[in-house]
């Protein structure tokens, strides 16, 4: 008969994943909470029609900048748009454009940095360009190119991405000019691996947990830049909701009715909060050198 | 020392070469005709005509860059499309209240970012320094203008301390000019305050367990001083560093803020030049802004030699 004191491999593997989870949220209860917000931003955006059913775009004169009530809870802008319809779906914006632009910049970032910090010759080429681009002011740059491109929400995340890109192309290069030099990639070398490969199989790796740090901070700083382009009038069109243009829309009415500006607000900063501290507790986790650092 | 700061100015010429390039390019790469664009919807064909010779986009690409290059280090930036102006003229009358409230701004964040985190690195692990550094990832995370539109409901509409808007310039009255300068320097220092406390924190935390620390204390220096002369000095290239990357959020934050607050500067120049495609006043200000963030830190990198002798490139 087996000993009853010790539990089945599936018990302990249940055991330490719950004690992992408690342990996680004990450990790194900012971090928990960021990714709780924005998991709820997620459905919240996600689900959108259920959450709000009145239309975003619904005008109604007869019920303007009517105070929260319980058909429009978040009361009504000037037009007489429900305002908690138009935050609920302003969360698409903002969530599509900050993961688009992470997505976006770090493979592109990636493929620059891994052949910038691989071949010599290239190197000091592309780091001129990329010094070039961060010197221009990103928010600048982006309104520039959404403007004189046209707005809509494809050129609002390919603006954003410019400037961020040389950022990164930065990170991936450090991370192979500290891994060519390991033992491993020379010894990979001196067996005759190919470039590619020792590319793909041993600086790819090293790059990934850094980068997955990077992800959510240029998440973040894309939201707060569209937020800005719309808010100045050159982001994302009028005729979307966003929280930008929410706010850009209601500040002519701010004296009589600041929930109009401020609600939106609120939800900007909220997920721009959560998304940092999520990249923080991520950081800590994945880049002890980076966390120690900062 | 001489050579190297010789080689570090050498240094930004190519950095500023790719600028003028991409700002050159930003016109050409906009799709469609640029002076039709220009001229708007219901242009006739001869005022697109004329702002096309204006602008000099009827002469080859490569001739085009070469003589606004030359323009532009002459010091020439153009003549604004629609007030007829020089560029440099609208620039003169703008940069004034961008001048004041980026001063004010840095100085005010320095004040109170370094004690701060000097007070969390000395506190760590304590509930001063959790706070510290809670107000500094919310500092962080607060879109400029959403904290201006709090800060306007809160002590403009509420307390009615503060006017809600406008500026006053220091030589018209420095009471005014106060007044007018708190909030949009409190609301802009936000995001700096959190970058330079956070970076002081962990750099003088740092800093404290070295053994010059652990002998200073030992031979019985009070306390202030340790943290202040011994800390602090060795915590100071870093902190320089942060500050000199903040230059580029200062400056994105300068448009943000002047917007809010109805501020006649350099910021509110761009975004009506921008939403007005006044070409030359765009390409101007980004040219002048990315210059001003060279040369920032430039001086920095300069600063480092004599901040840390150890130092050279």
């Amino acid at each position: 008969m087996s000993d009853l004191s010790q539990p089945t491999p599936e018990v302990a593997l249940a055991r330490r994943r719950a004690a992992g989870w408690g342990d996680l949220v004990l450990r790194q209860p900012l971090a928990v909470s960021g990714a709780a917000i924005l998991f709820c931003m997620v459905l919240a955006a996600l689900l959108a029609p259920a959450i709000a059913p009145i239309d975003p775009l619904f005008l109604d004169p007869l019920r303007r900048l009517r105070p929260p009530n319980e058909i429009n809870w978040f009361g009504t802008d000037q037009f007489g748009r429900d305002v908690f319809s138009r935050v609920v779906y302003g969360s698409r914006v903002s969530l599509i454009v900050g993961a688009s632009v992470a997505v976006l910049s770090i493979i592109i970032g990636l493929a620059i940095g891994l052949v910038a910090g691989y071949v010599r010759w290239l190197d000091v080429l592309v780091m001129r360009i990329m010094d070039g681009l961060m010197a221009i002011p990103g928010v600048l740059l982006a309104i520039a190119l959404v403007s004189l491109s046209g707005a809509s929400l494809l050129t609002v995340i390919v603006a954003i991405t410019v400037p961020e890109v040389p950022r990164v192309v930065r990170l991936v290069r450090s991370v192979v000019l500290t891994v060519r030099e390991e033992p491993y990639v020379e010894a990979a070398i001196a067996v005759g691996t190919r470039l590619p490969l020792i590319l793909v199989r041993h600086v790819l790796p090293n790059s990934i947990p850094p980068l997955i740090v990077q992800a959510t901070y240029v998440c973040a700083s894309a939201m707060l830049t569209e937020a800005i382009l719309s808010f100045l009038g050159a982001g994302t069109p009028p005729e979307i909701p966003s929280w930008g243009n929410m706010m850009a829309e209601g500040r002519l009415f701010f004296p009589i009715a600041p929930r109009i500006v401020l609600l939106p607000g609120i939800a900007l900063a909220l997920t721009i909060l959560a998304v940092n501290v999520l990249g923080d507790g991520l950081r800590d986790r994945l880049d002890p050198k980076l966390a120690k650092r900062v | 020392m001489l050579a190297f700061i010789a080689n570090r100015i050498l240094s930004t010429i190519p950095v500023m070469a790719v600028v003028a390039f991409v700002v050159f390019l930003l016109l050409r790469l906009s799709p469609g005709d640029p002076a039709a664009v220009i001229a708007g919807d219901y242009a006739t064909a001869e005022q697109v005509e004329r702002i096309r010779s204006q602008l000099g986009l009827d002469l080859p690409i490569h001739t085009q860059f070469v003589s606004w290059l030359g323009r532009i280090l002459r010091g020439d930036l153009g003549v604004s499309i629609f007030s007829n102006l020089p560029v440099t003229t609208l620039i003169a009358q703008r940069v004034e209240p961008t001048l004041m409230l980026a001063l004010s701004t840095i100085v005010f964040s320095i004040l109170v970012a370094v004690p701060l985190g000097v007070l969390a690195a000395w506190k760590a692990n304590t509930w001063i320094d959790r706070a510290v550094m809670v107000f500094a990832v919310i500092g962080f995370s607060v879109p400029v203008f959403v904290l201006g539109y709090f800060l306007i409901y809160g002590f403009a509409l509420g307390l009615n301390w503060f006017p809600v808007q406008g500026y006053r310039s220091p030589f018209d009255g420095l009471g005014q000019f106060a007044r007018h300068i708190a909030l949009p320097t409190l609301t802009l220092s936000a995001i700096f305050i959190a970058l330079i406390a956070r970076i002081t924190r962990a750099t003088v935390l740092e800093v404290l367990s070295e053994d010059y620390i652990r002998t200073a204390r030992a031979k019985g220096q009070i306390e202030r001083k340790v943290l202040f002369q011994h800390a602090l000095k060795n915590a100071a290239v870093p902190i320089v560093t942060v500050i000199g990357l903040g230059i580029a959020l200062l400056i994105g934050g300068v448009v943000v803020t002047e917007s809010v607050f109805n501020i006649p500067g350099l910021g509110r120049l761009v975004v009506d030049a921008i939403l007005k495609r006044d070409y030359p006043i765009i390409q101007g200000l980004i040219l002048l802004f990315s210059f001003i963030y060279i040369l920032l830190n430039l001086l920095i990198d300069i600063t480092y030699t004599f901040l840390d002798p150890r130092i050279r490139y």
